[in-house]
């Protein structure tokens, strides 16, 4: 299915830890090369439903498609495994801490799985590794190991890593929360490039300014529901619900907005 | 009658090729307790129960028993049932697969402790869960464990004197061959005792090279 239409579908999902029901029944798609935010309280669901994306954090009902395929499809314990392994190649994924491999320099950071798993040659990973690397600024950094970096480049080599799969989608979750102030910006400068470059991309964030100058569409959960969504300029400007306005009131205060 | 060390060159090539006898079986028992180890510390905390416990009475075996009764069991117990090995070859597994366990101790907490991002991220990627554990934590969790691992592979070279028992011709056993000639019990052990500090010297020097060279790996 190349329809355009509903590249990534998450249908009625949920998710329980115990009796703590933490996703409550939600439905969203993104459109190819949309660039979606996930806004929200603490607690409220953000991580749980980005990981459910790529099966990271397992839904216990409810489907997650992805360009006409089923990700979380119900199959045979090794033929799951096989199936995830492939669909999430597909998906990349950008988290909070990094989670750079710091055993490996930043060009196997980049190569390792593209060579592991797409069985390219040295040659062709090499290229590879300038091209991801020089697409995010750090090529002068190949031959460094993670520990010898800044969190923003950290995290541009991570962002790197996931690119070199060459994914349909870039899930990124609080991919700044972990930085210091001063470091944001090259990163999000980074994002910000792959949206001129029409990648799909869910963001959770909670930088409301970078959310409403790079994203589509913006949706606000709250308590495992999503309780808004539409175009940033309508969820911030002008929230329908209480809950919204009560979140943004805090939250762009902070921010010394309003 | 007084020390006489006079003696000790004809004898030198005899304890020489001892020394040599002691490094091979530290480097065959110390390779196998190395990858035994890891392979252990797989098994026990990802193997299903039909491995597992089979793995459990063999840690108790190897954790419980003297070494020394083990090397017995191994050369002159298998023959029994028909295993006849080399004394060499009983007594590299011995001192190969009594130290694999304590190390597979070692690497489980260190597996353990290794960031759970760090298998996420890895099967973030597509990498399933025994490329993820080859690839990206195994390798951190043995750089963790470097510095007990050397202590523990030093403490093999000084328990490979055991292998004498059974007549492995390493050092200890070849000083003690001199003696018998000679009956200078003190110069030769001396001597066999500056060969196991020399090789000692060097493994500690290995060791730290490792540690070195691993450090910007954090
Ligand atoms: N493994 C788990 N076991 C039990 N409860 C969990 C687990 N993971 C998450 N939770 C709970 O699920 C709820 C939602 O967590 P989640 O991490 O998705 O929130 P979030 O919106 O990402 O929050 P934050 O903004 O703090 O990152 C929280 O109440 C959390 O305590
Ligand atoms: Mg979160």
């Amino acid at each position: 299915m190349a329809n355009s239409e509903k590249f990534v579908e998450i249908r009625h999902a949920r998710k329980s830890y115990g009796s703590l029901e933490v996703l409550k029944d939600i439905s969203l798609s993104v459109d190819r090369g949309e660039i979606v935010a996930i806004i929200g309280p603490s607690g409220s669901g953000k991580s749980t439903l980005l990981r459910a994306i790529n099966d990271l954090d397992s839904l216990s009902g409810g489907e997650v498609w992805l360009d006409g395929v089923q990700i979380n499809k119900t199959l045979g314990h090794r033929e799951y495994e096989k199936h995830i392994n492939a669909m999430r190649q597909q998906v990349g994924m950008v988290f909070q801490h990094f989670n750079l491999f710091p055993h490996m320099s930043v060009r196997d950071n980049v190569t390792m799985a593209p060579k592991l798993l797409k069985g390219i040659s040295d040659k062709e990973a090499e290229a590879l590794a300038i091209e991801q690397l020089n697409h995010v600024g750090m090529l002068e950094r190949i031959d460094y190991y993670p520990s010898q970096l800044s969190g923003g480049q950290k995290q541009r080599v991570a962002i790197a890593r996931a690119l070199a799969m060459k994914p349909k989608v870039m899930l990124f979750d609080e991919a700044t929360s972990a930085l210091d102030p001063e470091l944001v910006e090259e990163v999000n400068q980074v994002m910000k490039m792959l949206a001129e470059e029409h990648m799909t991309m869910v963001i959770v964030t909670h930088e409301m300014d970078f959310a409403a100058s790079v994203c589509d569409r913006v949706i606000f959960m709250d308590g495992g529901v999503v309780v808004e969504e539409g175009a940033p300029e309508q969820v911030f400007r002008n929230p329908k619900e209480e809950r919204t306005r009560a979140f943004l009131r805090k939250h762009l205060s902070v921010h010394g907005k309003g | 009658m007084g020390l006489d060390f006079s003696v000790v060159p004809d004898y030198l090539d005899v304890i020489f090729l001892g020394a040599l006898w002691t490094i091979a079986i530290t480097v065959c028992a110390g390779l196998l307790s190395f990858f035994g180890g890891i392979f252990f510390a797989v098994i026990a905390l990802y193997g299903n129960a039909a491995v597992r416990l089979p793995f459990r009475f063999f840690e108790w075996l190897f954790m419980g028993t003297p070494l020394l009764l083990q090397l017995f069991l191994i050369y002159f117990g298998l023959v029994q049932i028909g295993i006849d090995l080399p004394a060499f070859v009983a007594g590299a597994i011995g001192l190969g697969l009594h130290f694999a366990v304590y190390n597979s101790e070692l690497i489980q907490t260190a597996i353990v402790s290794v960031d759970k991002g760090q298998m996420e991220a890895a099967r973030t990627l597509g990498l399933s869960r025994g490329q993820a554990l080859r690839k990206v934590v195994i390798p951190q969790a043995v750089r963790d464990v470097i510095p007990p691992i050397g202590n523990n592979m030093i403490a093999l070279l000084k328990d490979s004197a055991l292998v004498s028992v059974i007549g492995v011709g390493e050092l200890t056993l070849s000083s003690q061959l001199a003696i018998g000639r000679t009956y200078r019990p003190f110069e030769f052990y001396a001597v066999a005792a500056a060969f196991y500090y020399l090789i000692n010297v060097v493994m500690e020097a290995v060791l730290r090279r490792l540690e070195r060279k691993t450090a910007l790996s954090r």
